[in-house]
């Protein structure tokens, strides 16, 4: 891989490397091997749910494949495919040369494949069987190693987060350059701002309430179990304390990727900057104030239930406002239909319908119908599939030339993203109607009046994991033959754009100079033919490399 | 307009760069001060848990729980807000190029810790009850246990700087980001057993 990256050799990839975009790249392919992993885990599950029988795989062993899935996806995809991003952009979009603590960022990085590879060795002991939540006392009676080997690794991968959340907040408010003031660094400096913050408050009462269940599963206390006069509900409250956030943390950096990939293909100045900056700190700060929104059914009081449902509504101010925003920057520009900006049109129509199904959910009253259906399935899978992957693929396709210096194959991207979204509508789909007539999740067998909407939705599935060949298809190919890229192939304003593909060891020749706001695209006041003006300035700048 | 605010941001890199010749910023007390507020939340979160099983079960402490000796703990907290001012003089002595005050100062401060730490040793090895004897006992154990490890990396922090304080020039007047993170984070150590004593042993 030589020609990928002129001073770089393959062999730098596998090692403890301090430079921030080798640790970028391996973060995300680390995270793409488990999106496979955790992948194959839900077409098993989704091929023993095509017949209302356990006819694949015993119900235990589709415990483990529901457990592990979710665990997998969660903790070792979207986490770090999200930590790869941020890994990789803020310190070219802020001009530093690398994080502030480059050392601890590879120790971060590190954490995860160990990590990880502990996580699936649990399938040898018996996989965790209680979810991914873990609710005591079912995770006290279901496999006591396969159960401690999931509150480690999530120790792990918790303690990995956090690093690397402490890189993320030092970088963006120590490290931008000194011309770019905090209004004008780019949005999804923003978004990770308000993701970090998150993970340091939140991530250490996950580890608080893990280190007690361990206890709990080990050495014979009784924090959470009732039988020795503990009390569950509360796991439940410190639990949902980290993981209400931690869907924030998992959708927040592809807020601020859309806010990115959006205007550059666009063509338009994003609509309304600081309402997107900071409704992402509303939404943070919102964030930690819901969780026992998953909590309506768990015997919590009636003044406690309106609480939460009216703070959980009040969520949908912030991430109106931003989809509204998304929406308004599209308004009227010059679409250039590229994979990229179809995935960000995807995750805007997806995520959209996410967003609404968790109003309907935070409404006591239609929660307490659908409660552990297959609709909240659904309703997470359109946010977190719907919102984080597809907003995960749409910066793939806008990063992958700055990051290996080649172009991609765009129609291959485009049938990867039709087969995606018609996969992933077929899969998500249909559970709404399933949730709804009561088809409970989490068990391996249904009542046989399902089976018709359960068939389409395997369908779907499939469909889904083929989609992901012209990816991988695409990705190697145009890693060793692609069309190599230039220093700014989208012609965007963002200062990544302002050094070479690939950006050089430490970033940049000379410190990069801020002559545009991060999305001033056809702005100008001066000349008639608006578009013109900085679109010249962009070819001069690609011209001089 | 266009080129004067180019002129401007030049100007700025200028004089950035005038002083980047200095060596680069130094973010890691703002990076400790970040994993501080984390490490805080650890601790939110069992102290949020031992008030609420206080609040919601019936009897508290669950009948049979052994009354809490309080003579060792508040030999314990004197000893630990004690020695956050004696470590505070051995940073005050290296700003004076004072290496062997630092020295001093320090080692008695580890020496506290550890006589906090064999103090909290014969209070578990005393009482009257186990790990898993009742709810209170076990939040009891778990949280001033988590407390101790917290005491015990502080004292092997401390350990660290003084044998670091060996090399001759390791830390100066002007470079000392060892020292002030070792003394941030035991004073996080005592703040947070402040809280605990109040809240396990007074409550």
């Amino acid at each position: 891989m030589e020609q990928v990256h002129p001073q770089r050799k393959w062999q730098d990839y596998f090692s403890f490397s301090t430079d921030h975009k080798v640790i970028g790249v391996q973060y995300l392919v680390t995270a793409f091997f488990f999106y496979f992993v955790g992948g194959a885990l839900a077409e098993a599950m989704r091929v023993e749910l095509a017949t209302p029988d356990p006819d694949f795989v015993q119900p235990e062993f589709y415990n483990q494949l529901m457990t592990m899935h979710g665990s997998i996806m969660l903790f070792l995809w979207i986490l770090p495919a999200g930590a790869a991003f941020a890994n990789y952009l803020i310190p070219l979009m802020i001009g530093a040369e690398d994080m502030a603590f480059p050392r601890l960022n590879a120790v971060a990085f590190w954490i995860i494949p160990p990590g990880g590879i502990f996580f699936l060795s649990s399938f040898f002991v018996g996989a965790p069987q209680a979810g991914w939540t873990s609710y005591p006392p079912l995770s006290l009676v279901s496999g006591q190693w396969g159960e401690e080997i999931w509150i480690l690794s999530v120790l792990l991968l918790g303690t990995s987060s956090i690093l690397g959340a402490i890189n993320f907040v030092t970088t963006i408010l120590r490290m931008r350059i000194p011309d770019m003031d905090i209004h004008s660094m780019p949005l999804f400096c923003w978004s990770m701002l308000a993701t970090s913050a998150l993970i340091l408050l939140g991530t250490p009462v996950l580890a608080a309430a893990l280190i007690l269940l361990s206890f709990d599963l080990i050495a014979g206390t009784a924090f959470f179990n009732p039988a020795g006069g503990g009390d569950p509900i509360v796991y439940q409250h410190m639990f949902w304390f980290y993981s209400h956030p931690a869907v924030y943390i998992m959708v927040l950096p592809f807020f601020g990727v859309i806010s990115e990939v959006l205007p550059v293909h666009a063509r338009k100045p994003i609509f309304g900057y600081r309402a997107i900056a900071y409704s992402s700190l509303a939404i943070s700060f919102l964030g930690l104030i819901v969780w026992a929104h998953h909590m309506f059914t768990s015997g919590t009081p009636g003044w406690l239930r309106m609480f939460f449902m009216a703070t959980t509504m009040i969520i949908a101010v912030p991430t109106g406002i931003k989809v509204f925003s998304w929406c308004a920057t599209l308004w009227g520009g010059k679409l250039n239909l590229n994979s990229a900006l179809l995935f960000g049109i995807g995750f805007l129509s997806s995520f959209l319908i996410g967003g609404l199904s968790g109003v309907m959910v935070a409404s006591v009253p239609f929660d307490i119908h659908v409660h552990d259906t297959y609709f909240v399935v659904a309703h997470f899978h359109y946010v977190l599939f719907g919102g984080a992957v597809f907003g995960l693929f749409a910066a793939v396709y806008h990063w992958f030339p700055k990051m290996s210096g080649k172009m991609v194959n765009e129609t291959l991207g485009r049938i990867h993203f039709a087969m995606t979204f018609i996969g992933f509508n077929l899969t998500f789909l249909p559970m709404h109607p399933l949730g709804l007539q009561g088809m409970n999740r989490r068990v391996a067998l249904y009542d046989p009046k399902f089976q018709a909407l359960n068939e389409l939705v395997s369908l779907g599935s499939y469909l889904l994991a083929v989609s992901t060949f012209p990816f991988i298809i695409n990705i190697v190919w145009s890693v060793f033959k692609g069309k190599p890229a230039p220093r700014n192939p989208w012609r965007a304003l963002t200062l990544e754009w302002q050094t070479a593909s690939p950006p050089i060891i430490e970033n940049f020749e000379e410190e990069p100079v801020l002559w545009a706001g991060p999305y001033d695209y056809g702005i100008d006041t001066e000349s008639i033919d608006g578009d013109e003006e900085v679109d010249d300035m962009l070819a001069e700048v690609a011209g001089n490399t | 307009m266009q080129s004067s605010a180019v002129n401007e941001s030049q100007l700025v890199i200028d004089s950035h760069q005038e002083s980047a010749h200095h060596g680069h910023p130094d973010h890691r007390m703002f990076g400790v001060i970040l994993f501080l507020i984390a490490d805080s939340m650890t601790f939110i979160g069992f102290f949020a848990a031992f008030l609420i099983y206080r609040a919601i079960m019936p009897v508290w402490p669950p009948e049979g729980t052994p009354e809490l000796e309080l003579l060792v703990p508040i030999i314990n907290t004197s000893i630990l807000v004690t020695s956050s001012f004696v470590m505070h003089k051995g940073q005050v002595a290296l700003k004076n190029n004072d290496i062997q005050g630092l020295q001093k100062w320090f080692a008695i401060t580890a020496a506290m810790g550890v006589a906090f730490l064999a103090g909290q040793g014969y209070e578990y090895f005393h009482a009257e009850m186990g790990l898993t004897t009742n709810l209170f006992s076990s939040c009891f154990f778990a949280v001033t246990g988590f407390h101790g490890l917290h005491v015990t990396v502080g004292v092997l922090l401390i350990l660290s700087v003084l044998w670091r304080s060996r090399t001759e020039g390791h830390y100066s007047s002007t470079s000392h980001f060892g020292v002030e993170a070792a003394e941030i984070y035991w004073h996080f150590v005592d703040v947070i057993w402040l809280v605990l004593f109040v809240l396990v042993y007074l409550l």
